[in-house]
């Protein structure tokens, strides 16, 4: 298995090189449990967060990840609208380049910008979430998540419920998952889900998909969907595809309920579920810190190596 | 002055001609039995073909001269083997005017490069409501009418203009493509845009359009057929093989319309944009295996009848954009040739003939210009290509202002050596002795 030079997607990799960044995770989090959260592992490197889409909490993740590990942390934010004008994009990129980082966690509304900057950087890219395409730390701190719970993903079912066709966090699930042994199942209304998803089973039974489930996950619901005509009606989504009580005995007793937030409370999932027992979205946060330390770790170390 | 070239292999759209020396006079092919000259060149048996002539370029005059202007634009016409090409109105501000029609051409006439034909808009600022005047551009010099680069959304428009494009002697193109369908698909719809998360064109959106606009072209035509005059539809860029199917339907049916295809869309798949570059980003989008199958066969059969590069310019820092905001579009006229010949000729086997005549008589067709043919008396625009001449295409030695290409690093074969214009050196190689 070769040092992981960026992280853009899961293309290319194999089952032991996901374990192996899920274990650092583990060792991450340990450091997160002690009174002083901090270790000079990545001491003298300098890690960018490049947002040109708003996120306060994959930013405040990432750079907390950092810092925990004793990196210098730059962040810049940018206006999606300015990149039609096109200059912004790679001149902030290698503006950047030139105050010598070496790791890049770039988040952006278009597919194919972390490769795009992946290409025109020499230090490490970090794909945050690029368009609709892929947000691989997030489907990351989605197994370790899972991985809590179910011990491993052999065999397990899990459901991906809701926008499935816009959604990078099910694209990203639907890459790693598998890689883990889990049978991915995708689920929403024919509007919302891609022709094409490698990796899941796609249907828009949600009874289906729910059927024996060893764990679901339920994405957020974009309103502006409707404007585009990608969905007719909020009420029809919310009476065929919301996640509730009754729906969700069709899994496994004590499946765990993921959501990648922010969640539209009582639109894809039902409110009282969202703080139930099942809930994971607040271990997933915290999962989330753990995973980002592992992937600058690898991409830091592993590539000084 | 008299140029004899010697040793010449001839071919032009009907076939392999055999071996002769070739009299060029006046700007004409005095013969092809050899005579005295002035100046001897010796072809030493590469291949002499009619100049080849693109009907849809982008040169981006008057306004987009960053892009590309008439002189790098004609010169990169010239390398590429082209005598003459077609430049769209699309420019900033749009070719509308009869007086613009006329400055381009005077222009083109000092640079001594391939020749300029100009299209202008088929409606004032291409938006498809109010028509320019047909009967003032084609007097003006106008060679074709066209809003490409925006599709006529409203058939009664497009239907008029076919009649009033008629009386005037010109053809009417389209850029054939619902714009509702189309949205703001950056790569061809499918499985594997769905795979990319990235917005779909689907091929549907092109073959609706076509379909529509065959149904128009039946009514202008019924409509002018009172008067005398004979409507052509040209449909630029097809990519799809329905959109194909249709036009070879339409034509065995006995409508005028021909059909264009391009070298990208002959030569690339949607499987390049796994690398997220916008250099593959064009309108229509590059299309699944299954229609450049069907493209290739089309142009065997006569179905599709010409090869239009629609080179489209744009900069390097423009293509840098993220891929929904760049720019569509890629520079093609040095490459097209040498490209079509390795991919098509060399590689599939496509006769050689075919080739020629969908570069060279096939547009010339659509437009109303007499066939080219390599015959005594003919004028001397003529090529020279050399099927052994291998070599990497680099961009960095364009002469278009567009320094980029899809195909930078593919070794192709067939690469021009030598463009004549009415008899005149507008190009040659420094390998050519």
């Amino acid at each position: 298995m070769g040092a992981l030079t960026h992280l853009l997607d899961f293309a290319g990799w194999e089952r032991a090189q996901a374990e192996s960044l899920l274990e650092t995770a583990r060792m991450m989090e340990e450091v997160l449990e002690r009174p002083m959260k901090k270790v000079p592992a990545l001491k003298g490197f300098t890690v960018a967060t490049v947002f040109f889409e708003p996120s306060t909490r994959t930013k405040i993740s990432f750079e907390l990840a950092a810092r925990r590990m004793s990196a210098d942390v730059v962040g810049f934010t940018g206006a999606g609208s300015s990149l039609a004008k096109g200059e912004s994009f790679k001149d902030t990129l290698l503006t950047l380049q030139a105050m010598a980082l070496d790791a890049y966690v770039i988040r952006a509304p278009v597919a194919g910008m972390a490769h795009q900057a992946a290409r025109w950087l020499e230090g490490a890219v970090v794909n945050a979430g690029d368009g609709r395409r892929a947000h691989p730390t997030q489907a990351l701190l989605d197994a370790y998540t899972l991985l809590d719970d179910l011990e491993t993903l052999e065999g397990r079912k899990v459901a991906i419920v809701g926008d499935v066709a816009h959604s990078r966090v099910a694209r990203s699930n639907a890459e790693l998952l598998p890689l883990l042994g889990a049978e991915v199942w995708a689920a929403g209304p024919a509007g919302l889900l891609p022709e094409r998803l490698p990796g899941a089973r796609l249907t828009t039974d949600l009874d289906e998909a729910l059927e024996d489930a060893d764990a679901v996950m339920v994405l957020r619901l974009q309103r502006e969907r409707m404007d585009e005509g990608a969905l007719p009606s909020l009420r029809e989504y919310v009476a065929e595809y919301q996640v509730t009580e009754a729906r969700l005995a069709r899994a496994k007793p004590d499946a765990p309920l993921l959501h990648p937030g922010p969640m539209n409370r009582d639109v894809e999932l039902e409110g009282t579920l969202a703080d139930g027992p099942r809930s994971r979205v607040e271990r997933q946060v915290r999962a989330g810190e753990a995973v980002r330390m592992a992937v600058l770790y690898h991409l830091l170390v592993g590539r000084a190596a | 002055m008299r140029l004899l070239i010697r040793n010449a292999r001839l071919v032009d759209g009907t076939g392999e001609l055999g071996t002769a020396d070739v009299l060029v006079e006046e700007g004409r092919i005095a013969s092809l039995a050899g005579g005295d000259a002035e100046r001897v060149l010796d072809a030493g048996g590469r291949f002499l073909a009619p100049a080849l002539t693109d009907p849809h370029v982008h040169l981006r005059t008057p306004g987009q001269e960053t892009k590309e202007d008439l002189a790098t634009g004609l010169a990169a016409a010239a390398r590429g083997g082209y005598g003459a090409v077609v430049a769209m109105p699309n420019t900033d501000p749009v070719v509308q005017e009869p007086e613009q029609v006329r400055a381009l051409l005077d222009e083109a006439r000092t640079l001594s490069s391939a020749r300029l034909l100009v299209a202008a808009a088929l409606t004032e600022n291409q938006e498809g409501r109010r028509l320019t005047p047909a009967a003032l551009l084609a007097r003006a010099g106008a060679a074709l009418l066209t809003d490409d680069g925006r599709t006529n959304e409203d058939a009664g428009v497009l239907a008029r203009g076919l009649v009033y494009a008629a009386a005037a002697g010109l053809a009417v193109a389209v850029h054939a493509e619902d714009a509702g369908l189309r949205a703001g698909g950056v790569m061809n719809d499918g499985p594997l845009a769905a795979e990319l998360g990235l917005s779909g064109n689907p091929p549907e959106a092109e073959a609706a359009r076509i379909a529509r606009d065959l149904e128009v072209l039946r009514y202008a035509v019924r409509k002018a057929a009172a008067l005398g005059h004979a409507p052509r539809l040209y449909v630029q860029h097809v990519s799809t093989a329905r959109g194909a199917a249709l036009i070879a339907a339409a034509r065995a049916e006995g409508l005028p319309v021909t059909g264009e295809v391009t070298p990208h869309h002959l030569t690339l798949t949607e499987e390049v944009w796994r690398g997220f570059d916008a250099r593959f980003k064009v309108a229509p989008p590059l299309r699944a295996a299954s229609d450049v199958e069907a493209l290739i066969g089309a142009l065997e059969r006569g179905e599709l009848s010409a090869i239009g590069t629609d080179h489209a310019p744009h900069t390097a820092a423009e293509k840098e954009r993220d891929l929904e905001n760049a720019p569509f579009g890629m520079p093609s006229l040095e490459v097209a040739f040498p490209l079509l010949y390795t991919e098509l000729v060399e590689k599939r086997g496509l006769p050689l003939a075919v080739l020629i005549e969908c570069m060279t008589s096939g547009p010339r067709a659509a437009l109303g210009l007499a066939p080219a043919r390599l015959a005594e008396g003919a004028p001397a625009d003529l090529m020279l290509f050399d099927p052994a001449a291998q070599r990497t295409v680099d961009p960095a030695r364009f002469v278009s202002k567009a320094r980029y290409s899809p195909w930078a690093g593919r070794e192709l074969v067939g690469w021009p050596r030598l463009t004549l214009v009415a008899g005149r050196e507008v190009w040659r190689d420094a390998a050519l002795a």
